[in-house]
């Protein structure tokens, strides 16, 4: 087949810019040839290079004496003590779920996994952070219902617990849902395992599942806006198979024990291209590869096809050639393909063969070090709308308005069809809060969390930033955990329009400047732009993932509350109405600022619950929906009701930042009130857990009322 | 006591079951679906929980045509015990050494949850640790979980009180409420529920801890 001739149309169409294209010229002083192009395109877009946004990555946080490995990695690894280490990151698969949920989704989580064992972790926990456009408009029940369903296919499948995530709805998503899928998994840290190739005239080594033609171009899909095209785009999202998936987890991990494996990499965005190209880079090397040795699933693919599948579950290693035999019958043994398809080479060169032609001869460093990187302009967001009045409502009428809507209530309907126990050590399944693991074989626990309000980041991205890393930080202390590291999934619309930018730019600010306060760096993450349909962007989504610890299980706050416990607030009493759930949910409104954040507060709040964990038998933060949904759903959860003495709607509905809900007996309590008085924490006496009434001052209703609207609210929303 | 644990491509479960009986006292060999033949001195074999080939073509279908289903066949054959949870029950149906079928969820859904078990017989090595009629809680977590056996079957594991756990609050369509059933010898029993996740505090949960010990001790005395 004659390759197509290089035009105007062909680069664009390869989301390459005329000044790119340009560049291109410069760098190899010729035209490109088509599979040359491909491999620009694929090493250029958004999705791999970071190029709007690595200005801006590079001013966080990423350090401290716990990280082994910060972002650059396929994921970011955390020491944990005893030898051991957790490795995680969060990553979109946005574009893809739109144009198909199932295998969207289901890929998305099928990527992340790979990040995480190509690092010789076996995953031990993932989580899910979803956003769906409003559930009245059309495409919105099939989307939930396909991408729920493909994460949970893939999952359950592969074997690995599901302990936490979000799941929200606004019109904002209506033409781009976010599908963030985080995974995590443990490793011995002498045993680590990176993508930098080294040694001359080494074998790569392929292996895995064959390479077909599906999702070729999806990385530069997933770097352009939608339009009415979209229909045409389901050939570039791939197809997973979570039982390859789950041999090749099983046959790297093996592999890696025989000390064949000098590097390696997954193949993910721009398959076999992206991978090649970053062992190289990494290890200043050239790559040569034979196209021809590819084990191919399809019949006459091209050079063109094979560089740029996105098909799943492939690997690509740098062999120590002495472990040939010893590397092969491990991957024969779950029966998976092994092929020797080229060598490390030791000028910089990135030589791609098909049988003995020459389809791309390109340098290697250029392809990720010379990408363009933009500064883009952005402009300072708009100051905050100023909060009009909020008239008071009727308390338990205001907690129906929330719990009623797809956003508050029960996710149960989500976290049935995920497997949140598989390995026997989940000590926390989904609910409130962050889920638990036990690390296998010893008594630490490892917590899990997923947050941002993405109503804050669009009237304040600076606080929106900060509050969702506080959030995160309260998840972790409220089950006892001490936060250790985050990663950070930042989903925004088109960079090129300065007002996204800006909220980029400040979302970041306030990300860094709250991971630095309260001691979690980021250590890997993903950026998620273009997030736009017909012009229509997102609501700014900078999804935090966290991880903590806790060192003995039984300093892990797990309990429940417990008829006659006193439920205490700690921090200052509710004021704050701006941007809250009550206003979007109950009044329709979504004006005034994002509530403000005080780190100092926060860090000190946070450490005080963690070292009276012996005092408290349950604990959750308090954030959107305020005192009241936080009162109530701890309530629920324990089957016992909650009377709090106020029915003023600031005190119950307010979203002010740095609080927490506590549980305990009444001599816990005067116990943490005098050490509260002594850490400076502001502490009081809200109510208590008592009856089978939810009563709120003199308002009051069943508990079992409103569970059952609690529970049934999101599967009404999403069903039928 | 020693226990096999039957690893599968795809089983998920499999250091999970092995963890159980570890934990229950008995010494643990996996043994990979290539192999033809048991460990020697084997007590029982556990098969796991999991998607055993991928759930191709019907969940444990594939698995039951593999070299060790052979050997786990003559194991049961010469009265050797085996336990089957979740995919392991599915492959024990597909092997036929157990009645009955396992079909896709009523609700068509995964379902994931910890539901209640009545304990319908205490009558075997693997209930005797319960009393009849006991309600234990115990995770459930699979997508074809909803038993099926024609009436002839169905009368003749009631008559010969060969149902080991129903469910309390039928969650997945299982014909008169069938979570696990035992085989005529009472040796083998297979049963969709997760008793390996129901072993420690923190677990939340350790109902399923009587029933590897009540395992144990008549393995012990037999």
């Amino acid at each position: 087949m004659q390759d197509p001739s290089i035009t105007e149309d062909l680069i664009a169409s390869h989301g390459l810019s005329p000044d790119e294209y340009a560049l291109i010229l410069e760098i190899i002083g010729r035209t490109p040839s088509f599979t040359e192009l491909g491999i620009f395109s694929a090493m250029w877009n958004e999705h791999c290079s970071y190029k709007s946004s690595k200005k801006w990555l590079r001013t966080l946080p990423t350090e401290g004496p716990q990280v082994i490995c910060g972002p650059g990695e396929n994921a970011g690894i955390v020491d944990i003590g005893d030898g051991q280490c957790v490795v995680f990151k969060m990553e979109s698969h946005n574009h893809p779920s739109y144009i198909e949920p199932y295998q969207g989704a289901a890929t998305g989580v099928g990527g992340i996994l790979r990040d995480v064992f190509t690092m010789g972790a076996r995953p031990v926990a993932a989580m899910n952070s979803l956003s769906f456009g409003e559930t009245s408009h059309p495409k919105t029940r099939q989307l939930v219902n396909g991408v729920v369903e493909g994460v949970g296919g893939y999952g359950n499948c592969f074997g690995v617990p599901t302990v936490g995530g979000e799941v929200r709805f606004d019109p904002a998503y209506n033409g781009n849902c976010l599908v963030n899928a985080f995974a995590a998994g443990i490793a011995d840290t002498d045993a680590i395992f990176y993508s930098a190739a080294s040694g001359i005239g080494m074998p790569v080594v392929y292996l895995g599942a064959k390479t077909g033609r599906d999702g070729v171009g999806g990385a530069t899909m997933a770097s352009a806006e939608f339009d009415d095209t979209i229909e045409e785009k389901r050939p570039t999202v791939q197809v997973g198979d979570p039982f390859t998936e789950k041999r090749l987890m099983e046959a790297t991990l093996e592999l890696m024990q025989t000390g064949a494996v000098i590097s390696i990499q997954d193949m993910g965005a721009a398959g076999l291209t992206c991978s090649a190209v970053e062992m190289g880079d990494k290890g200043d090397l050239g790559v040569r590869l034979d196209l021809e040795k590819v084990p191919c699933r399809e019949e006459n693919m091209t050079a063109y096809e094979m560089m740029l599948s996105e098909s799943q579950e492939r690997m690509l290693m740098v062999l120590r050639p002495e472990k040939e035999a010893v590397a092969k019958a491990v991957f024969d043994k779950w029966d998976l393909d092994f092929a020797i398809v080229g060598e490390t080479i030791a000028e910089d060169r990135f030589l791609i063969m098909h049988n003995g032609e020459c389809k791309a001869d390109l340098p290697l460093k250029a392809l990720s070090g010379n990408a363009p990187e933009y500064d883009r302009p952005y402009s300072a967001p708009a100051a905050p709308e100023a909060l009009a009045d909020v008239p008071q409502i009727d308390a338990i009428d205001g907690l129906r308005g929330l719990i009623s809507s797809p956003n508050y209530a029960s996710k149960e309907w989500v976290y049935a069809q995920y497997d949140t126990m598989v390995m026997a050590d989940t000590a926390r399944t989904p609910s409130i809060g962050a889920g638990m693991i036990r690390v296998h074989g010893t008594d630490k626990l490892l917590a899990f969390t997923s947050d941002v309000t993405p109503r804050y980041v669009k009237a304040n991205p600076f606080e929106g930033g900060k509050q969702a890393v506080a959030e995160a930080y309260r998840n972790l202390c409220a089950v006892g955990a001490t936060p250790l590291a985050t990663t950070d999934n930042l989903n925004f619309g088109n960079p090129e329009k300065p007002e996204i930018m800006g909220q980029f730019v400040f979302a970041i600010k306030g990300i860094g400047e709250a991971v630095a306060a309260l001691d979690m760096p980021i250590v890997s993450g993903n950026v998620s732009l273009y997030n736009e349909t017909d012009g229509s962007g997102i609501l700014p989504t900078p999804t935090i993932g966290a991880v903590g610890i806790v060192a003995h299980a039984d300093e892990a706050i797990l309990g429940e509350a417990r008829d006659g416990h006193v439920a205490l607030l700690v921090g200052e009493s509710g004021t704050h109405l701006g941007q809250s759930a009550l206003l979007a949910e109950v009044f329709n409104r979504i004006d005034g600022d994002a509530p403000h954040v005080d780190l100092d507060a926060e860090k000190r709040n946070g450490t005080f619950i963690r070292a009276n964990h012996a005092m408290i038998k349950s604990c959750t933060d308090i954030s959107d929906g305020g005192l009241a949904l936080a009162a109530f759903e701890m309530a629920e959860k324990a089957g016992v009701g909650v009377h709090l003495n106020s029915d003023d709607t600031a005190v119950l509905f307010g979203e002010d930042q740095g609080r927490y809900l506590i549980a305990c007996n009444f001599d816990q309590a005067e116990a943490l009130m005098l050490a509260a008085g002594q850490a400076g924490v502001p502490i009081e006496t809200v109510g208590k857990f008592t009856s089978d009434s939810v009563k709120f001052g003199a308002s009051e209703a069943p508990l079992a009322e409103l569970s059952t609207l609690f529970r049934s609210a999101f599967s009404d929303a999403v069903n039928g | 006591m020693h226990a096999a644990v039957l690893v599968f491509p795809g089983s998920n479960c499999d250091r999970d079951l092995a963890v159980a009986f570890e934990k229950s006292g008995a010494k643990v060999s996996m043994v990979w679906h290539k192999d033809a033949a048991l460990p020697a001195g084997v007590d029982i074999v556990g098969v796991p929980g999991g998607f055993s080939y991928g759930d191709y073509l019907r969940c444990g279908a594939i698995a039951a045509n593999s070299p060790i289903c052979g050997a786990l066949k003559t194991h049961v054959e010469r009265g050797g015990y085996a336990l089957g949870i979740c995919n392991g029950f599915q492959v024990l149906t597909e092997t036929h050494l157990l009645p009955g079928a396992l079909r896709r969820n009523a609700g068509i859904k995964y379902i994931c949850d910890t539901v209640e078990l009545q304990v319908a017989t205490a009558d075997s090595a693997f209930t005797s640790g319960y009393t009849k009629d006991a309600v234990i809680n115990v995770p459930i977590a699979h997508h074809d979980g909803n038993y099926f056996a024609d009436d002839e079957t169905l009368a003749r594991l009631e008559g010969e009180d060969r149902i080991a756990f129903t469910y309390a609050k039928n969650p997945n369509g299982s014909v008169r409420d069938i979570a696990g059933i035992l085989s005529e010898n009472r040796r083998v029993l297979g049963m969709m529920p997760h008793p390996e996740r129901a072993l420690e505090a923190t677990h939340g949960n350790t109902d399923g801890v009587a029933m590897f010990r009540a395992l144990m001790d008549t393995m012990a005395t037999a």
